[in-house]
């Protein structure tokens, strides 16, 4: 079991900027090396998770969603889960639920859970490190 | 706990969404949770402590924003509750505001007194 934990928070919509791709390397970079993480989604971050998430074919490129096989970010959050699965650590992604709530954000993928603030100030006061990735 | 200073420099960033500005209503949200936290108003988001600020009458169609966000009266309400809320005077100055526009309560510091201010705290979230 993991000794060290780190949190997380992230707060940009899918695909808007590279600071999704950056906390999506961190995280995956900590549970690799058998940490914990927690993550704190808010704003548009909780739509990272969305069950409905669907890749397209690209007419540019004339390439059927199939051979695109491209990834949304629903389909890298599960992968992080399975991640901290095989590597027996817990990865605790809470989507903050008002943010949820007024996006219409509520069908996930399995893993990350509803929650708050006090449930990021939890995570932050249980951890060895907090790292915040703002929206600018 | 450690104290926890929140870096608020982006401003009227997502204040459309019902929370107004979400960070210092993550402060304010934090703060009823037991954190010990402070806010540093730098940069263009010293017009938070201007007050008078009025963004009423906001609406499409027949859908009104009957409750506009009031960014000012957020952050006294933050002081109010015991948080320090500290303001970067030169960027106050460098944006036309004097002494009398601001919110009271208000701790104010120089530029230079920002590693200080920083030293004194256990986390430095910069939103």
């Amino acid at each position: 079991m993991a000794d060290k934990t780190i949190t997380v928070a992230i707060m940009d919509a899918p695909y808007e900027s590279a600071n999704s791709t950056t906390a999506l390397r961190i995280v995956q970079s900590a549970l690799a090396k058998g940490h914990n993480v927690n993550v704190f989604a808010y704003e548009g971050a909780v739509n990272l998770t969305m069950k409905g998430q669907a890749p397209h074919p690209n007419p540019v490129k004339g390439t059927s969603a199939e051979q695109e096989a491209h990834p949304t970010t629903k389909d890298w959050v599960a992968a992080l889960f399975k991640l901290a699965k095989d590597k027996g650590v817990k990865l605790d992604w809470v989507n903050c639920g008002l943010c949820v709530d007024e996006r219409g954000a509520g069908d996930w993928v399995e893993g990350p859970r509803r929650g708050g603030p006090k449930d990021f100030l939890d995570a932050s006061n249980a951890s060895q490190t907090t790292l915040v990735i703002p929206t600018k | 706990m450690g104290k926890i200073l929140n870096i608020v420099e982006t401003a009227y960033r997502g204040t459309l969404e019902e929370q107004d500005d979400t960070v210092l209503w993550l402060t304010h949200m934090l703060k009823n949770a037991g954190a010990d936290i402070s806010v540093l108003l730098r940069a263009n988001a010293v017009n938070y402590a201007c007050k008078g600020q009025d963004a009423s009458g906001l609406a499409f169609g027949d859908a009104k924003m009957i409750h506009p966000p009031e960014i000012d009266k957020d952050v006294s309400k933050i002081i109010e509750k015991g948080v320090s809320v500290y303001l970067v005077e030169e960027d106050a100055r460098e944006r036309g505001l004097a002494d009398d526009d601001l919110i009271a309560g208000l701790r104010r510091i120089k530029r230079q007194g920002i590693p200080q201010l920083i030293d004194e705290h256990d986390q430095v979230w910069h939103w």
